[in-house]
């Protein structure tokens, strides 16, 4: 039995609010990229499963673009995450708020 | 090119003051001199030959095409009425020149190069005939003004210069919007789109259009000139700016709004500035009476006589919208008249507060003792500014009074009253600071003040008792105006025996003539 | 050599000019030279121009002189032009005349002043200008004139700045004139725009022919009324003058009492041909004359100070004045103008001698017994009091007074009730002027007196006393001879009057009015104790004290005009227009306070801000 791509969609829209929900939600930095992460993955799932709908390859290419994506941004994050810990002495994304008006 | 010249040596001689301003604090003084002695050379020079050289309505005239695509070109025009006006730019920019020698002290180089760049602008205004190249130079004109404020000003400067740079910005930002709405309609009309402003002369427009587009080249003129309730820009402007500043403000930025109506306002919308007329007339009247008021109220001497260049400028709008010959010519000579007398005022008070190091009334007095040269010549220049026969602004203010009376003979009534109100307030001045018991002593005026002020006496009291070479150059403008306005020019008499004209104004039926 | 006419106001002019520029530097006695001369030039030109009038007159008697053009716009043709005829003629004789002598007595008056330069310059620039206004041919050109003296008057009466009180009676000087000048204008305006021209003669002769039975006539007499009620110093203007004594006595001789305030007189003879042509406003010159006279006189006659007796005095004189040129008696109203020049200006140096003698104290009661101390003070004194009260037949201002007074009853603006004020007025004149003399010069003498007066002072005071007795006889009325060469001077201006009245009841109660004065200030004011329990009475006190100040138009004048004016400058003074430019400022400033919160610094919230803005597009984007 074929799983309907509706469900692949549903899926990655749970995933995507779950992932939001995190970054909004959570104050440690490291928990925030997490869930970034959680919404990219989320993102690749809908490309699968609209690749998977229209029997194309192109869903598959894209979400190893995202992968690639994915990895560089967490690159790029986690030394953020290592030079706000340096500033701030603290992972808690509020206490880099220095830019306000 | 002669007229490209006068404009560009201002904007020249800047940038060389700016740059000699390393060498040395009087340096840039002398460059700027220079720019402007040869500039007022230029401008004689043109004067001298203003009969021999009259082409039709233009006594020099220049074309270059700017940006083709768009209708613009470098348009520069000179008649009578430019004439006269850029000639006293150039006279006013020496005085003012003269009188900031010793005052200013840091960036003494860059002051001169906003000084200059203000003078450029309002001198390419008073040539432009393109409206987008106007545009150019009236904003040109502006910051500056405004970093001449806030930079070398007073205790308030800040409040001052913002207050001064909206309040101006707002008026000129409705009248970019109309000239790009004149630009197109002109455009749809005809098929040219062009920014030139003989061809946008007499551009067909629906009633309702016209009216809108004249209010608001009215509002940037009318904040300018200034007008009854745009006008308190003016008292914190002049009061906190540098001396320099306060005569170039008193005495041209004023100007140009006057010009401005004259020349764009009019011309452009006759019909619905005709019916604009009453409205205009109320204005300048209350502006006269309200300015001649809170003058005589004033602590501080500098805002004291800023608050009668609002009264006097009510004359000049009063002039304009009465449109015939005596009250234009009237309006046109008050200008310049005013423009020479409140120019001394603030240098003299500039004087005092140099040597005082504060403007407030109160610490006044007596002075006549120990500056009799002081005295007297505040005395004649607070004689111009009541209107004495003799010096030039009676002569303006009458002709105004004249050519009023024919079309709106209460107006001319009620404006007569600023007579008494002016000497109200002009003699306030001489007693407060002159006269009365001696409190402090105070030096009197050093050598190059003498000079500057006595030039400046001579031009007040030529124009007091010769004013007919400058009413026959502006005579020649009038003519050039009625050629192009879609209403004649009339003469006084004509339209008084006709009866008194009294026009209401009715927004749902429109212009009802009594 | 009429041409010469234009000399007449130029050297004063030139005059001022010099010492006004190079002034401080020169010696007393320079001073003295050019001040005084620049007008004794004047006088000398005039009477060459005078003579030459007399024996070779030009053509209709007008002789006009055009120097240059001043303004020419839109139909107004105003030039610096200059007109001679007798009125003008007469005008300039009594102001260069009378003005030289005045200059020379104060070269010694001012003598000693720290601003002795400054002081000649404003005089012989006030005489210019005197000369500009009687002689202009234009309106506007007279307005110029007129201006220029009021500007002098300021100069003048503000002479000692350090004063404050003379500076606020200059001020107040100029404004109360200013007022009448405003009226001028206005008028000035109705003429030019009703009927084309601002040349004196043009304008009444267009106005005879075009403007006859219209009410236009009317508004611009009354105007030009206006103007003349301001300068001349006549009800409801005439606050300004006693307190102009402030200013030195030269000043008030030349300016306050023969010249200035006769300009109104002088604008209302120029243009009579107007006035002729709005009988209304030549029966409220008439009116306004008379009242004038009586409060002048009843103010005068309870004065403590010499000099503002004087001023009222002149008020009053002026009234009859004004009464004159009311009832359409015009060379009666300037014969009076020419013999109260020469009284009047005589009085005033005669006080300023005194004054100088006293050390400045201008008290009367404080003074007394001078006649014995300063003879010839008080003899030239005497015979200018004579004049003034118009003893009968042997001074001026009999022959002068007694003119105007023949003519106000029979005259169609006139009648029996004006001819009585101006009776009235004579008998009050002959009462405060004896009681002057009295007070002054009579009496036990209560201070020692300086230095005796030099030759400056002298004559001056000795050439006005002779013309001040016999000045008069150019014009005598039918039963004493019937001499009418003042009247045929001045016939080319003025058609003489049709009518006259010289019945003996008139002539009888013209001699007795003065004599009856004069008896009754003997009886109170030689012997002062009995006068002044009467005026410690209550009823009496009050009234007095109402007369003192002038009928308390000064008090009704600062209740209705100057605290209303104060009051409004006050609440306006912090500019109420600016309130809604500064409320918007304050409403963008608020909304900045509130709009930056939400720039806190945190991410997070941002994120929350793109979220809730995608959500909202995507939304609108699928359901709109």
């Amino acid at each position: 039995m074929t799983v309907p791509a509706e469900h692949a969609l549903v899926l990655a829209a749970i995933l995507f609010s779950i992932g939001l929900a995190g970054v909004l939600a959570r104050r440690n930095i490291i928990f925030m990229l997490m869930s970034i992460e959680i919404m990219l993955n989320s993102a690749g799932l809908a490309f699968i499963a609209a690749g998977y709908k229209n029997g194309q390859a192109d869903g598959q290419v894209m979400f190893i673009f995202i992968l690639a994506m994915a990895a560089a941004e967490v690159a790029v994050g986690l030394s953020l995450a290592l030079r706000v810990y340096g500033s701030f002495k603290s992972l808690d994304a509020d206490a880099a708020s220095s830019m306000r008006g | 090119m002669i007229l490209v010249w006068i404009v560009m040596l201002p904007i020249i001689g800047g940038l060389i003051a700016r740059l000699s301003g390393r060498f040395g604090r009087t340096f840039p003084a002398w460059v700027c001199l220079g720019a402007l002695a040869i500039d007022i050379a230029l401008a004689v020079g043109l004067w001298l030959g203003a009969g021999a050289n009259a082409r039709g309505a233009w006594i020099v005239e220049t074309k270059m095409p700017w940006i083709p695509q768009l209708g613009i070109s470098v348009h520069l025009a000179m008649d009578g009425l430019s004439l006269v006006l850029v000639a006293l730019t150039f006279f006013l920019g020496i005085c003012a020149v003269v009188s900031s020698w010793t005052e200013v002290k840091e960036r003494v180089g860059f002051f001169h190069l906003n000084l200059m760049l203000t003078l450029a602008g309002i001198t390419g205004a008073f040539l432009a005939m393109d409206l987008f190249l106007f545009y150019f130079f009236w904003e040109l004109m502006l910051i500056p003004m405004f970093l001449l404020i806030a930079l070398w000003g007073h205790e308030n400067r800040r409040y001052a210069s913002i207050k001064f740079f909206i309040f101006t910005q707002a008026g000129s930002l409705l009248m970019l919007v109309a000239i790009l709405a004149l630009f197109f309609i002109h455009g749809r009309a005809t098929g040219e789109y062009t920014f030139s402003y003989g061809a946008l002369l007499g551009t067909p427009m629906g009633y309702t259009t016209e009216l809108l587009l004249m209010l608001a080249f009215f509002a940037a003129f009318a904040v300018k000139l200034p007008a009854f309730p745009v006008h308190t820009w003016l008292p914190d402007a002049h009061t906190e700016a540098p001396t320099a500043g306060s005569v170039i403000l008193a005495g041209l930025l004023l100007k140009t709004g006057g010009y401005g109506l004259i020349r764009f306002v009019i011309p452009l919308f006759p019909e619905a500035s005709f019916n604009f007329a009453p409205i205009a007339f109320a204005l300048a009247v209350v502006g006269i009476v309200y300015g001649a008021v809170l003058a005589f109220g004033q602590t501080d001497l500098k805002r004291l006589i800023a608050y009668t260049s609002v009264s006097h400028m009510g004359f000049v709008l009063l002039g304009v919208y009465a449109w015939n010959e005596l009250a234009l010519q009237g309006a046109l000579v008050q200008m310049v008249c005013h423009g020479v007398s409140t120019g001394a005022l603030f240098m003299i008070a500039g004087s005092l507060q140099e040597r005082l190091h504060s403007r407030d009334l109160s610490g006044m007095g007596g002075f006549w003792t120990s500056a009799p040269k002081m005295g007297a010549v505040m005395l004649v220049f607070a004689l111009a500014s009541l209107g004495l026969p003799g010096l030039g602004n009676f002569v303006g203010e009458f002709l105004v009074l004249i050519g009023v009376f024919s079309v709106s003979p209460e107006a001319a009534v009620f404006a007569a009253s600023g007579l008494v109100l002016s000497a109200i307030y002009s003699l306030w001045i001489v007693q407060r600071v002159f006269h009365g018991p001696q409190k402090i002593t105070v030096a009197d005026f050093r050598g190059h003040e003498m000079a500057a002020m006595a030039s400046m006496i001579a031009v007040i009291v030529w124009l007091g008792l010769f004013p007919q070479p400058v009413l026959d150059l502006f005579g020649q403008t009038l003519k050039t105006l009625n050629v192009t306005t879609a209403r004649p020019v009339e003469t006084g008499i004509d339209k008084f025996k006709a009866g008194p004209a009294v026009y209401r104004i009715n927004l749902s039926t429109g212009v009802q003539k009594k | 050599m009429y041409e010469l006419l234009w000399l007449v106001p130029a050297i004063p002019f030139a005059g001022f000019l010099v010492l006004a520029v190079l002034g401080r530097g020169l010696s007393e006695k320079a001073v003295a030279t050019i001040g005084a001369g620049s007008v004794g030039l004047s006088a000398a030109l005039t009477i060459y121009l005078g003579s030459l009038y007399l024996s070779n007159p030009p053509a209709d008697g007008v002789f006009t002189q055009t120097l240059w053009q001043w303004i020419y716009a839109g139909g107004l043709n105003a030039s610096i032009a200059l007109r001679l005829d007798a009125l003008s003629l007469l005008m300039v004789f009594v102001i260069t005349g009378i003005g030289f002598l005045i200059h020379l007595y104060s070269t010694a008056y001012m003598s000693g002043d720290e601003s002795f330069s400054r002081f000649f310059a404003y005089m012989n620039l006030f005489t210019g200008s005197m000369l500009v206004l009687v002689l202009s041919d234009n309106l506007l050109f007279l307005y110029l004139g007129w201006e220029g003296v009021g500007l002098c008057s300021y100069l003048l009466i503000g002479f000692w700045y350090k004063e404050p009180y003379n500076g606020y009676a200059a001020r107040k000087a100029f404004i109360v004139t200013r007022i009448g000048d405003t009226l001028f204008a206005i008028g000035l305006l109705v003429l030019f725009t009703g009927l084309g021209t601002i040349e004196i003669q043009e304008l009444m002769i267009r106005a005879s022919s075009e403007w006859a039975g219209s009410s236009l006539p009317v508004l611009a007499a009354a105007l030009l009324l206006g103007g003349a009620l301001g300068k001349s110093a006549q009800l409801p203007l005439q606050t300004w003058l006693p307190d102009a004594m402030a200013g030195p006595t030269p000043v008030s001789a030349l300016i306050h009492a023969a010249t200035m305030v006769t300009a109104g007189v002088y604008l209302i003879a120029r243009t009579h041909a107007l006035f002729e042509l709005a009988p209304a406003v030549m029966v409220l010159v008439a009116a306004i004359g008379a009242a004038t006279l009586l409060l002048g006189s009843l103010s005068a006659l309870v004065q403590k100070d010499i000099k503002r007796v004087l001023a009222y005095s002149t008020i009053s004189q002026i009234g009859y004045m004004f009464l004159a040129l009311g009832v359409g008696a015009w060379h009666a109203a300037m014969f009076h103008f020419m013999t109260h020049a020469f009284f009047k200006a005589l009085l005033f140096l005669g006080a300023g001698a005194v004054i100088l003698a006293m050390h400045h104290e201008q008290d009367m009661f404080k003074m007394g017994g001078l006649r014995k101390e300063m003879p010839f003070v008080f003899w030239t004194f005497l015979a200018g009091a004579a004049s003034l009260s118009a003893l009968p037949f042997v001074t001026a201002g009999y022959y002068s007074k007694d003119l105007v007074l023949s003519l106000v009853w029979p005259s169609p603006f006139g009648g029996g009730v004006l001819w009585a004020c101006g009776l009235a007025g004579a008998f009050l004149t002959a009462l405060y002027t004896f009681r002057m003399v009295f007070l002054t010069f009579f009496g036990e003498s209560q201070r020692g007196i300086g230095p005796k007066p030099g030759i400056a002072i002298t004559l001056p005071l000795l050439v006005l006393a002779i013309l001040s007795i016999a000045g008069g006889f150019v014009e005598t009325p039918g039963f004493l001879g019937g001499v009418d060469l003042f009247a045929s001077f001045l016939s080319s201006v003025f058609a003489r009057e049709v009518f006259q009245l010289e019945t003996s009841g008139v002539i009888f109660a013209g001699v007795a009015a003065p004599l009856a004065g004069i008896a009754a200030a003997w009886l109170l004011y030689s012997r002062r104790e009995a006068l002044r329990g009467f005026v410690q009475k209550p009823l009496a006190a009050a009234v007095s004290s109402l007369w003192f100040s002038g009928w308390g138009f000064d008090r009704v004048y600062d209740f209705l005009i100057v605290r209303p004016f104060l009051a409004l400058t006050a609440v306006l003074k912090g500019e109420p227009i600016d309130s809604p430019v500064n409320w918007l400022a304050k409403a963008s400033e608020g909304l900045n306070l509130l709009l930056v919160k939400t720039q806190t610094g945190k991410v997070r919230l941002y994120a929350a801000g793109i979220t809730i803005g995608a959500v909202l597009a995507l939304s609108a984007a699928v359901l709109l």
